[in-house]
């Protein structure tokens, strides 16, 4: 029985393909080892840590329960579709950036995937729903602030650069302040620790 | 580690999968969202010798909403889809909902695979004793026979699924408005499996008592259990903080917890009380004049 092949037929990042594969291959190992797109991370490899987060029909799901059978006929998106190599980042992995909201980045691509699909389908998100959606991915290193920045962030980036005030942020002054007499930038300076972590 | 081996159908047909599954002579399981089972079989812990992949079988995605409320759950239905479509017109299922692991999980995971798979700790089962849910259980041989949760449910992991038989559909009564209802639940982390859960639900009769209170509680045992002596204690009695009080010492003694590497029996059996009477004392405030 093991030797069974199944034909799939499945989208990834927009490019077909058509292949064979033993029923017990996990979709992670499809993505990772067939189709040698390791941006996608195995961590826990039980459905725990979140770091294989892809969309699947643009929802987000660990490609770690999922057997790449399962996924026949379905569109997936992994970290890799976000941004061509010669493209800007996406604005989700640019907020990421600014923000530093990553240490090692092993995690980085499952969050990439959930805020993706979260700042998607609701663009300004409750504290509650942030937290909810993130709870499905682990990060040892950070402590998950700056990534919650980073999903705040995003939310300005996608909402058009324009700064999102936070639900318990004190209003903005709507009178100008004396001292300030250049105009806020819309897009943020480089962040100047960016060559700073390897 | 990687799943052992299995063979793979995935056919269109609602009487094929029931043919796969009949034959007694291959360890079959189905698969629908595989939330549960495919970290089981990563583990090793389940190696079906065939999985029958439910997915392509259109009358198992069927979620149907009857005239009166009635909720109609097929086996392909994913938790996130229920929790869609019950957020207003059924706030207990949905908050019940809302605590299943996270939402790439609820995404997948699968209403009927959640309850055939029978962690006592999870949520919905615990909700389906609550809400009087009727499973449809079908084979090839047997056809269609109906069980109740509290036939339904065995023990730790285990349904009354006999070999050849899935859960085909799950159907809730249509939840009253004027029911006050409470789910609470400890987990040391947001979307780990609770240590112990309670949902209670209770009408407030046109005399100001309270009528039909029901109290689940999950985590506590082999299964979720429903606490009918103290229901029977509260049933028309005044539900104020006194009464709530009372049935204290009933539910430590009605419930069975174990030790395990989460928590002690001891731990499990405080925690359980309080997250009791919290959740009656919020029912209650939450229940409405009939």
């Amino acid at each position: 029985m093991s030797d069974q092949a199944l034909a799939i037929n499945v989208v990834v990042n927009g490019a077909e393909y058509a292949t064979d594969v033993e029923p017990r291959l996990l979709l992670t190992d499809f993505l990772r080892h067939k189709l040698r797109l390791t941006g996608t991370h195995v961590g826990c490899e039980h459905g725990v840590c979140g770091a294989c987060t892809v969309l699947i029909d643009g929802e987000p799901q660990r490609a770690c329960l999922v057997f790449a059978a399962q996924a026949d006929g379905c569109e997936i998106a992994t970290v890799e579709g976000l941004a061509a190599p010669d493209e800007p980042l996406h604005p989700v992995q640019q907020a990421f950036h600014e923000t530093h909201g990553m240490q090692c980045g092993f995690c980085t691509s499952g969050f990439l995937m959930t805020v993706t699909a979260l700042l998607r389908d609701t663009p300004h998100p409750s504290d509650e729903q942030v937290i909810d959606a993130l709870g499905g991915n682990i990060c040892r290193c950070t402590g998950y602030k700056n990534i919650v920045a980073a999903v705040r962030r995003a939310e300005e980036l996608l909402a058009g650069g324009e700064a999102v005030p936070a639900p318990d942020a004190p209003p903005t002054p709507t009178t100008p302040s004396p001292v300030a007499t250049e105009p806020t930038p819309t897009t943020p300076a480089p962040v100047a620790a960016e060559a700073g972590h390897g | 580690m990687k799943p052992a081996a299995f063979e793979y159908h995935a056919p269109r047909e609602f009487d094929d999968v029931l043919e796969l599954l009949a034959d007694d002579s291959v360890d079959a399981r189905v698969i629908a969202g595989g939330q549960s089972l495919v970290p089981m079989m990563s583990f090793r812990l389940a190696a079906p010798e065939r999985l029958v992949d439910l997915r392509r079988v259109e009358a198992l995605r069927e979620l149907r909403v009857e005239a009166d409320g009635t909720l109609v759950v097929g086996a392909s239905v994913t938790q996130a889809r229920l929790l869609r479509t019950v957020e207003r017109s059924h706030p207990l299922l949905a908050e019940g909902i809302s605590h299943i692991g996270h939402p790439q999980i609820r995404s997948r995971g699968t209403v009927c695979g959640s309850l055939a798979h029978h962690d006592p700790t999870a949520e919905l089962p615990a909700l389906a004793l609550a809400l009087d849910a009727r499973f449809s259980v079908v084979s090839a041989e047997g056809g269609e026979r109906e069980l109740d949760a509290d036939e339904f449910f065995v023990s730790y992991y285990e349904v009354a699924l006999e070999p050849g038989e899935m859960l085909a559909s799950v159907t809730f009564p249509a939840w009253s408005g004027e029911r006050g209802w409470s789910f609470r639940e400890l987990a040391r982390r947001r979307g780990d499996f609770a240590l112990v859960g309670a949902v209670a639900t209770v009408e407030r009769s046109a005399s100001g008592t309270p009528s039909d209170p029901r109290l689940v509680l999950f985590g506590v045992g082999e299964r979720p259990v429903r606490m009918h002596e103290v229901e029977a204690v509260l049933d028309g009695a005044p539900l104020d903080a006194e009464g709530i009080e009372a049935t204290r010492a009933l539910i430590a003694d009605a419930i069975t917890p174990v030790d395990d590497v989460h928590a002690s029996a001891e731990y499990r059996r405080e925690a359980a009380v309080e997250l009791a009477v919290d959740a009656l004392a919020e029912a209650w405030g939450r229940s409405r004049d009939v």
